[in-house]
């Protein structure tokens, strides 16, 4: 039979606050086991939680990026399970009364935009982890991430297959590292994926028994695991047999799921409002507030750049796939007056450059204002674009500006039509068996003469110049 | 009198006539614990030396000339205020070697008004229980009757004042856990507004009710700690910034006219007849100060025990749920797995009734019974909250016993659940919609048991609830009475 998957996704992000939701102890990663701790994060007995405002701030960015609806009141709530990281027994999350819900996101698929809704958005405090000794049958506990922020972000189950489930994962992804809320980290797990997938017969409407995927640590991972998945499921049915309602754990070697734990064995989380906390209020002034300080959006700067800088869409996508990318773009277009020009340096040299040494383009040994010099000089005759591409290459090698690389290596381009005007007529005076034929009508000996006078020059001629003064002194009219 | 008999006032007073010291007064609470401590067992760990240089270090401050509100005077905690570098129990097996790297915010207070501090008291395990029969640590005596519990959970923190082992103490009520250990060991005991004073650091039993509050022996003495411990947090985020007034500024003012609300379903059969009649002459006494009493109802009033019974233990069940063996405190051994240790760990570290208390809450709060119990009982709790306000519009405060009973024999009650919580008959409802309530000693039974009475008013009424006291006291003239130990 034909299938349609239904895919929902649950995406956990980790929040950049300097500081843990519930206390003051620090959110960076990497450091010593258990020293970014205090009481309150430690879970011992007596303390209490206080909400550190920045994360309702973050969590207010990505729902109002994403077209949620921001409600006026919300509240946390207590999920009750037992695990040495959790050291609570308890993790504060939020229930019934999420801050954001009903919202959506648009991609782009097949050439065509696809709406993704997102059913909730709320917040939470991250776990600790475990650490296994590899030697001896005991684990240890760094409870350093104990508290960190997290959002939640849920989907509505509106996709229907892998590649289009790691596409509205890069989407989101590309929003939270726009409005500079979660480092999107996804193997220090500061960006993380659960995926509920089930199968319906294609044209119906019920959905089928789902399973909970978990595991997968990177994009690639995430529509493996799916791509996986649905075909497992599609051979239970075909079988005969049905779909276990239970989480499976994706195994990223094997390339398969494996079942972790059935329906029966769930948690009975026991939910209920913590009374540690008072309920969060989220009024007009505050979402406003929130909404001033949010800056373009991916999808809408792609469209911007197109619109305001006449270059491809695809051209738009790379250029926009970070901010700083962009910013970088916008700086040398508003330098040097030549979008298309300065697109194709910035998307050729400069992210080769930089794809090869594998820095960010913020740590990119040209400045914006260097690149346009060099655009301009170009546009001047000063440089020819062969010799640019020299130039690039020093300006990104030593940092140098282009006018004084330009100097150094000598590279100023002769335009000078007199001074070539001598030195054609001298090559043509030399050459006048291939002058013959050129008049006769054989056009291809014009290569030979274009070579002549590069020989002659050390490659700096400017090659337009070259062109029109060949062809009039060719033509024997000059 | 000893010193160690005396009231914080009246050492004040001595301390700054020049007339003792506190390594005197210390000296004579040290003295008095090695004499009777044998027989009523309030403290679970003694802090003597730390007393003694503690003392040493008011009186240096003395005769500095900086006196604060509580230089030099003893002062003792339940053993469920985390003290930093001091084992802090909560009566409990699981907690039996937990030290501490913090001190919670009163007894942060307590120390930066000079107190000091003489031990951690004896108490219900974590709080729950009417008797402090459910300590790991041993059952408290009633210091009026040893054969007699002193009433809980606060009962250490209580039968301690009543004994003179301190000047003063601090209790936490969750559901009367002040209030009737003051009654039934003859001492002032007030549970202030929810919000009121920070929890911060109180080992939570259920968040919801929980709230420190001062035994002392006369009403002055409760003002004066009030001022001390009361006060927004920003440690706590259901603590309340409300303006703190002078409480002793309240003190001696007369009720002249105050409208006494008697709510009618509080004279119930079951209350013991010489509590009934305390009550009754505590009515009269407070109309000769000038009040007028009138009936007033609270008709939720038969749900609150059962509202409670929800709401704590659900509260509980996931407050204790952090006493797993992993992390501090007892741990079993020989496990054969995580699993096996938490088991082992929590059904051996945890007495019957906190395990009684995490089952019912666990079970309230399960998926298909939330909304029956936890969800019902929270609705209830709002019901039992309006009752009060209602209230409070036709009078300025209510009067009602502290417990139906005087203090029962130990372990009467211990294998009748039900019994025991019914104690907390009269407490309970404060808890429940967050009001500030006080017990006052009224009287004694004919075989010398104390009796006391409760006052209840408004949100962070506290001052006109010390006013009410203290006129009453004045006007009682309730007679001082001492142990005989
Ligand atoms: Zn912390």
């Amino acid at each position: 039979m034909e299938y349609e998957p239904v895919i929902g996704l649950e995406v956990h992000a980790q929040l950049l606050t300097n500081t843990k939701i519930f206390c003051g102890c620090s959110t960076k990663f990497g450091a010593t086991p258990n020293t970014h701790t205090c009481p309150v994060c430690l879970g011992m007995p007596g303390v209490l939680p206080v909400l550190n405002k920045k994360v309702v701030e973050f969590m207010m960015k990505m729902a109002l990026a994403t077209h949620c609806t921001i409600n006026g009141e919300c509240n946390f709530a207590r999920k009750n399970y037992f695990y040495p990281d959790l050291p609570k027994g308890y993790q504060i999350s939020q229930y019934a009364s999420p801050p954001a819900e009903h919202g959506w996101i648009e991609m782009e698929i097949d050439g065509g935009k696809k709406r993704i809704g997102i059913t909730r958005i709320h917040m939470e405090e991250d776990a600790g982890k475990l650490l296994h000794d590899e030697h001896n049958p005991v684990s240890h506990v760094d409870l350093n991430r104990t508290g960190v922020p997290l959002i939640e972000i849920v989907s509505e189950p509106d996709i229907r297959g892998a590649e289009e489930a790691a596409a509205y994962l890069r989407r989101l992804h590309e929003i939270l590292v726009y409005l500079e809320i979660c480092d999107g980290n996804m193997e220090e797990g500061s960006f993380r994926c659960d995926a509920n997938v089930s199968l319906r017969p294609r044209g119906t409407e019920t959905f089928g028994t789902r399973t909970e995927l978990k595991n997968m640590n990177s994009f690639r991972n995430v529509q493996r695991a799916i791509e996986y998945e649905i075909k497992r499921q599609a051979y239970v049915l075909d079988s005969g047999s049905a779909v276990v309602q239970e989480t499976r754990l994706w195994d990223d070697t094997a390339g398969v799921t494996h079942s972790m734990r059935s329906k029966e064995e769930a948690h009975d989380y026991r939910y209920f409002p913590d009374p540690d906390l008072v309920p969060v209020v989220i009024d007009d002034a505050w979402i406003e507030a929130v909404l001033n300080t949010l800056p373009e959006l991916p999808l809408e700067k792609r469209e911007r750049f197109v619109r305001e800088y006449q270059i491809p869409a695809y051209d738009a996508g790379v250029l926009t796939a970070s901010r700083s990318l962009a910013d970088y773009y916008e700086e040398v277009v508003r330098l040097s007056g030549q979008p298309k020009i300065a697109s194709n340096w910035v998307m050729g040299d400069v992210l080769r450059f930089l794809n090869e040494d594998k820095k960010e383009i913020r740590a990119c040994p040209i400045a914006p204002a260097a690149l346009a010099e060099m655009i301009r000089l170009i546009q001047d005759g000063t440089i020819s674009g062969k010799m640019a591409k020299e130039v690039s290459e020093a300006m990104y090698r030593t940092g140098k500006a282009p006018g004084a690389i330009i100097e150094e290596k000598g590279l100023v381009q002769i335009t000078d039509e007199g001074a070539l005007a001598g030195m054609i007529s001298e090559i043509i005076g030399k050459n006048p068996a291939q002058t013959a034929q050129y008049r006769e009508g054989k056009e291809k000996v014009f290569g030979f003469f274009v070579g002549q006078v590069m020989k002659a020059t050390g490659g700096k001629a400017n090659p337009q110049v070259i062109n029109d003064l060949l062809k009039k002194m060719l033509a024997g009219t000059e | 009198m000893e010193l160690c008999g005396l009231t914080i006032h009246e050492l004040q007073d001595k301390l700054r006539a020049g007339e003792t010291t506190s390594a005197e007064i210390t000296a004579s609470v040290l003295k008095r614990i090695d004499a009777v401590e044998t027989e009523v067992r309030a403290y679970i760990t003694l802090m003597r030396e730390s007393a003694i240089e503690e003392a040493a270090r008011a009186d240096e401050a003395i005769l500095r000339g900086e006196i604060k509100a509580l230089t030099g005077i003893p002062i003792a905690l339940k053993d469920i205020f985390c003290t930093k570098g001091v084992r802090t129990t909560c009566g409990s097996r699981i907690l039996h070697n937990f030290v501490p790297p913090y001190d919670g915010t009163v007894v942060e207070k307590l120390r930066a008004a000079g107190a000091v501090i003489t031990g951690k008291t004896n108490m219900d395990e974590f709080a729950m229980g009417s008797s402090t029969e459910t300590s790991f640590f041993g059952v408290t005596r009633n210091p009026w009757d040893l054969t007699r519990i002193p009433g809980g959970s606060s009962g250490g923190s209580a039968a301690a004042v009543a004994a003179d082992e301190c000047i003063a103490s601090l209790g936490s009520d969750t559901g009367g856990s002040i209030r009737q250990p003051a009654a039934l060991c003859g001492v002032v005991g007030l549970k202030p507004t929810y919000g009121r004073v920070s929890r911060y650091g109180l080992i939570a039993f259920a968040s919801s009710l929980d709230q420190i509050g001062p035994f002392t022996k006369d009403v002055e003495d409760c003002a004066i700690l009030m001022n001390v411990i009361s006060g927004y947090d920003p440690r706590e985020s259901t603590s309340v910034p409300e303006d703190v007034p002078d409480y002793r500024a309240f003190l001696g003012r007369g009720i002249e006219g105050w409208r006494v609300g008697i709510p009618k379903e509080y004279f119930i059969d079951g209350i013991d007849p010489e509590v009934e009649a305390a009550i009754r002459e505590a009515i009269r006494v407070v109309e000769k100060a000038g009040a007028r009493c009138i009936e007033v109802s609270l008709p939720h009033t038969d749900y609150c025990v059962a509202v409670y019974y929800i709401v704590a233990p659900a509260e509980a069940s996931s407050n204790l749920a952090r006493y797993d063996g992993v992390k501090y405190g007892f741990r079993s051994e020989d496990n054969r797995d995580l699993l096996d240790m938490y088991k082992k760990t929590r059904s051996a570290g945890f007495g019957e009734e906190v395990k009684r208390r995490i089952m019912i809450g666990t079970y309230a709060l399960s998926s298909g019974y939330y909304d029956a119990y936890y969800r019902k009982a929270s609705q209830v709790r709002a019901l039992i909250k309006r009752d009060f306000e209602q209230a409070f519009a036709d009078c300025d405060c209510i009067l009602t016993p502290t417990s139906p009973t005087p203090a029962f024999k130990i372990g009467e009650k211990t294998d009748d659940p039900m019994q025991m919580y019914l104690s907390d008959i009269f407490t309970i409802s404060a808890n429940l919609a967050g009001i500030p309530g006080i017990s006052v000693p009224c009287g004694y039974t004919k075989s010398g048991l104390p009796i006391g009475v409760q006052f209840l008013a408004g949100h962070f009424q506290e001052g006109r609830l010390i006013q009410f006291a203290s006129a009453y006291e004045t006007h009682a003239k309730i007679e001082k009475r001492r142990p005989a130990l």
